[in-house]
């Protein structure tokens, strides 16, 4: 057995590492297509202010984009150096999505960056800017690759477990591609991440407007980052219901938890628009419930019944106790001892195999486990309640605020009077940081709500991890704490510092901080 | 879908095509970096040299990002238990790593002199440490590394940190680190003229003569001091893979048993002289695009000396040979690897392809004039 505070280590070390990546991921996705719409603007029109924009925009991009190759790398490496077991057991499956996006997409967007910021006077205008179309391509089919490989850690399809080898293989490479949960996770994510840019475009232009300096170079930003922001916050937010329904599908789990679901009711179940729910009680205080609405939501029926947690936890128990059988005719076969009974008792409860093996968590022998073990085993099975609930209706909250402010920026910016709403560009600047919490209240749900598994119903966490001493993680973690907090403090310095220098940074004489010099 | 055995042996020289690939790509500006404050000499000059990898640091880097992700999806176990039985030294190129791209993007945009040299000295640690430790790891390779793995397949690292760095693993580090900023030293005097060309070419004839040295010192010490391994039990190449159902030996010579099967296999090590000293000798006849394919040439060599001396092992265990990996038993489904292949068919020329054009595109020296022309779109 590993030592649980070797696990407990190394989920948090992957969690602040996963989390502080993503902190540069969604301005990737989201500023790329920007660039590519600003500079595609200056190809028609043959305005320079446009391709000004392309490069100061671009200048922030590059800032960002550094320290998300960086830390992409940490990613990579980790679930080899602390999920050693993970990698063993699933590599035949997670792995090839994550080869396959290194050389289809990282390739592409990496390859062409370099030549986005050196070739502006070696290229022609148009491969310059088939260039810029690459690279958002490139950062966007990047994404592709990692969410199925993040969509079949929470609905493992087109795969098999092997006695022979010990792990689980791939049965059907198309399964894994056009896995639904993959699919609903990809837009929803990217759109993510062009509101997070369309924000970021849209706050940092209207500081300028707010401070009246370089007006006709942040207008024009202003309009095309609410126009594409408006279409994204819709699309994230009818996207993000579509990864909602998926979920129902494939993790009643996760929404029993998200939703604070104690017990089962009649369908279709009400939606808690605000309770305080109690892991410890087991039941929700303070609730304001709509009647049917989260039946119609989740089920899109009204006769579908939503099982709550009493009635998962029943049937994870089930699950545990033909799963037992088949962890302990798997070591009987591994070991040599089994005979053709053995195998025929395997083969009929291996698809509980990972709930049998949950029961590790507290006997190295699952045949002796106890009903107590098999009770805190299916409690195991269900993630807590109240930091599901709270985070996945912050998410939600943030991401309409965002459809509301995407609105006004966009209805004003058709009827030309955005810049004399003050309001509406203060709270443009106010909201630039909002986007990332969104994001990361997001990942929170997604990974949390997949608790107690690496991957959903196959392996659990506690039995994924690297054969390493608590001491080592303590000194990794210490070591990511130590770089990464650097590393933020510089890269926040050098953002603020050009943002704030504005498209003057580009020396081109036109801006703000040269004209007045002059 | 071609038999499981030949996909085995595919995957194994793909490996190989991969840390070439990475060698010769990522290898060349990681040896710019270790160079960079020693050739540079002052401010405009040091941007110079930063800026002949500017366009192409990143896109090189995806080399080692798609090597790491190919061993995962090809090899897992050797992925498994490298990483984690390598514990610290994973994390040491890691956080070297981290110095590259920050450095490279973040180092010109503050004119401070402190804040430059600063990240001057991130860059060449960025470049040294992953070199040296590189060589680091072949080393322990290929004297087998203490580990096993427990019923359910778990790998377990039972060796320490400071034991990697062992004296012949640090001369297989030293033969990497020389080798790579050969390699690095070549690409400079293509792309530079002037002081920075002169200084580029001195390196190159040192680190050049200390990788052939070295190259040279390891395969004498290889063949008299470090014993290989041998599977004594029935191989079946295509058989469902699982390390634990073999046996094997240490034998005394045994990391020469392949050349002495294959007489032709020799060419392998002497691709790496050769090409060594090739690239010696154009580099002082001021032909550095020679000079750099003869680098790379024994960049092949080299590594391919070492994978070919211990096919089919991959990672031999010294604490418990029957858990070494082999290119037989350490990999990943016949389905996985069939796909992995096509993949890799398909799109490892298109890279080439866009990449080459990427340094057509770039081709020309960076000079000085160039660097205070675009003060503030270079690096």
């Amino acid at each position: 057995m590993i030592d649980s505070s070797v696990v407990d280590l190394s989920r948090l070390q992957f969690a602040a590492t996963a989390f502080y990546h993503f902190l540069f991921v969604p301005l990737t996705l989201g500023l790329s297509f920007l660039l590519a719409i600003m500079e595609t603007t200056y190809v028609m029109t043959g305005k320079e202010v446009y391709r000004d924009m392309t490069k100061f925009w671009g200048k922030l991009f590059g800032i960002n984009f550094a320290l998300g190759v960086t830390t992409g790398i940490t990613m990579e490496f980790q679930f080899g150096t602390n999920w050693a077991y993970y990698s063993h057991y699933v590599g035949d499956i997670f792995g090839a999505p994550l080869a396959i996006e290194g050389l289809m997409a990282f390739f592409l967007e990496s390859t062409f960056i370099g030549l986005f910021f050196f070739g502006w006077d070696k290229l022609s205008k148009r491969q310059h800017l088939v260039i810029t179309y690459l690279t958002a391509i490139g950062s966007n089919l990047s994404a592709v690759w990692i969410l199925i490989a993040n969509g079949w850690m929470q609905n493992p399809v087109g795969s098999e477990f092997s006695w022979v080898t010990m792990r689980m293989e791939m049965s059907s490479f198309w399964d894994l591609l056009f896995n639904p949960a993959a699919q609903a996770k990809f837009v929803h994510t990217v759109s993510a991440g062009y509101v997070t840019g369309s924000l970021f475009v849209l706050g940092i232009s209207s500081w300028y407007l707010l401070k009246g300096r370089d007006i006709e170079f942040a207008k024009r930003s202003f309009r095309i980052a609410a126009a594409f922001g408006f279409a994204s916050a819709l699309s994230v937010i009818v996207l993000g219901d579509e990864s909602g329904y998926a979920v129902t599908e494939h993790q009643q789990t996760k929404l029993a938890a998200m939703e604070g679901m104690w017990k089962t009711e009649a369908a279709p179940a009400g939606f808690t628009l605000f309770a305080i729910p109690d892991d410890d009680k087991r039941e929700n205080s303070a609730e304001i419930k709509v009647p049917y609405l989260l039946g119609l939501i989740a089920t899109r029926s009204a006769d579908k019944v939503l099982p709550g947690i009493d009635q998962l936890e029943k049937h994870a128990a089930e699950r545990i106790a033909r799963g037992a059988l088949a962890v302990t005719a798997l070591e009987q076969l591994r070991a040599k001892t089994g005979n053709e009974a053995t195998r025929a008792l395997f083969e009929a409860n291996k698809d509980d195999l990972g709930y049998g093996l949950l029961l590790k968590k507290y006997t190295a022998d699952v045949s002796q486990a106890t009903p107590e073990m098999v009770l805190q085993a299916a409690r195991d099975a269900i993630p807590k309640v109240a930091p599901m609930f709270w985070t996945f209706r912050l998410m939600v909250a943030l991401g309409f605020l965002f459809l509301v402010l995407f609105a006004l920026s966009f209805w004003y910016s058709a009827k030309n009077t955005f810049h004399e709403k003050r309001w509406l560009l203060q709270w443009a600047v106010w909201f630039i940081p909002l986007p990332w919490i969104a994001s990361e209240m997001g990942w929170f749900v997604a990974e949390y709500g997949r608790q107690p598994w690496t991957i959903y119903g196959v392996l659990p966490t506690h039995l994924s991890t690297s054969t390493l001493s608590a001491g080592s993680l303590y000194g990794s973690l210490s070591g990511f704490m130590f770089f990464y907090t650097g590393l933020l403090v510089v890269e926040l310095f050098l953002m603020f510092k050009y943002a704030r220098l504005g498209p003057s940074s580009l020396g081109v004489g036109r801006y703000h901080f040269e004209t007045a010099q002059a | 879908m071609l038999d499981y055995e030949t996909l085995k042996i595919i995957w194994w020289l793909l490996v190989g095509v991969l840390l070439l690939g990475f060698a010769v790509m990522d290898g060349h500006d990681m040896g710019v970096g270790t160079l960079l404050p020693f050739v540079g000499k002052n401010d405009v000059e040091r941007r110079v040299i930063i800026n002949t990898v500017g366009p192409h640091w990143d896109g090189n880097q995806v080399w080692f990002i798609t090597g790491g992700g190919a061993i995962f999806a090809a090899w897992p176990l050797v992925y498994a238990t490298a990483f984690s039985g390598f514990y610290w030294a994973m994390l040491a190129v890691l956080w070297a790593l981290f110095f590259r791209p920050v450095g490279f993007d973040y180092r010109s945009k503050v004119a401070d002199p402190r804040w430059r040299t600063a990240w001057d000295w991130g860059l060449f640690v960025g470049g040294a440490v992953p070199a040296l430790i590189f060589g680091v790891a072949f080393g322990n390779l290929l004297q087998g590394v203490p580990f096993h793995f427990e019923d359910n397949l778990m790998p377990v690292y039972t060796g320490s940190f400071w034991a990697l760095l062992n004296p012949f693993a640090l001369l297989a580090g030293v033969v990497s680190l020389a080798m790579l900023t050969c390699h690095g030293a070549h690409y400079l005097m293509i792309r530079t003229e002037g002081a920075v060309y002169e200084r580029a070419k001195a390196a190159a004839l040192i680190f050049g003569l200390v990788m052939l040295a070295g190259f040279a010192a390891a395969g004498v010490w290889v063949t008299l001091g470090i014993s290989g391994y041998v599977i004594t039990s029935a191989v079946d190449p295509s058989a469902l893979p699982n390390p634990l159902d073999k046996t094997v030996e240490v034998q005394a010579g045994a990391w020469l048993a392949n050349f002495a099967a294959h007489p032709l296999l020799w060419l392998v090590p002497g691709a790496g002289f050769l090409g060594g000293l090739f690239g010696l000798v154009m580099a002082r006849a001021d032909k550095p695009v020679f000079a750099f394919v003869g680098s790379a040439v024994a960049e092949l060599g080299i590594i391919g000396t070492a994978g070919v001396a211990m096919f089919p092992f991959v990672m031999p265990s010294s604490s418990d040979p029957r858990s070494s990996l082999t290119a037989w038993d350490s990999v990943s489904s016949h389905l996985t690897l069939d796909i992995m292949f096509w993949a890799a068919l398909i799109f490892t020329p298109i890279v080439i392809s866009y990449t080459g054009w990427a340094y057509k595109k770039m081709a020309g020296k960076v000079t000085t004039a160039y660097i205070q022309a675009n003060d503030h779109s270079a690096y």
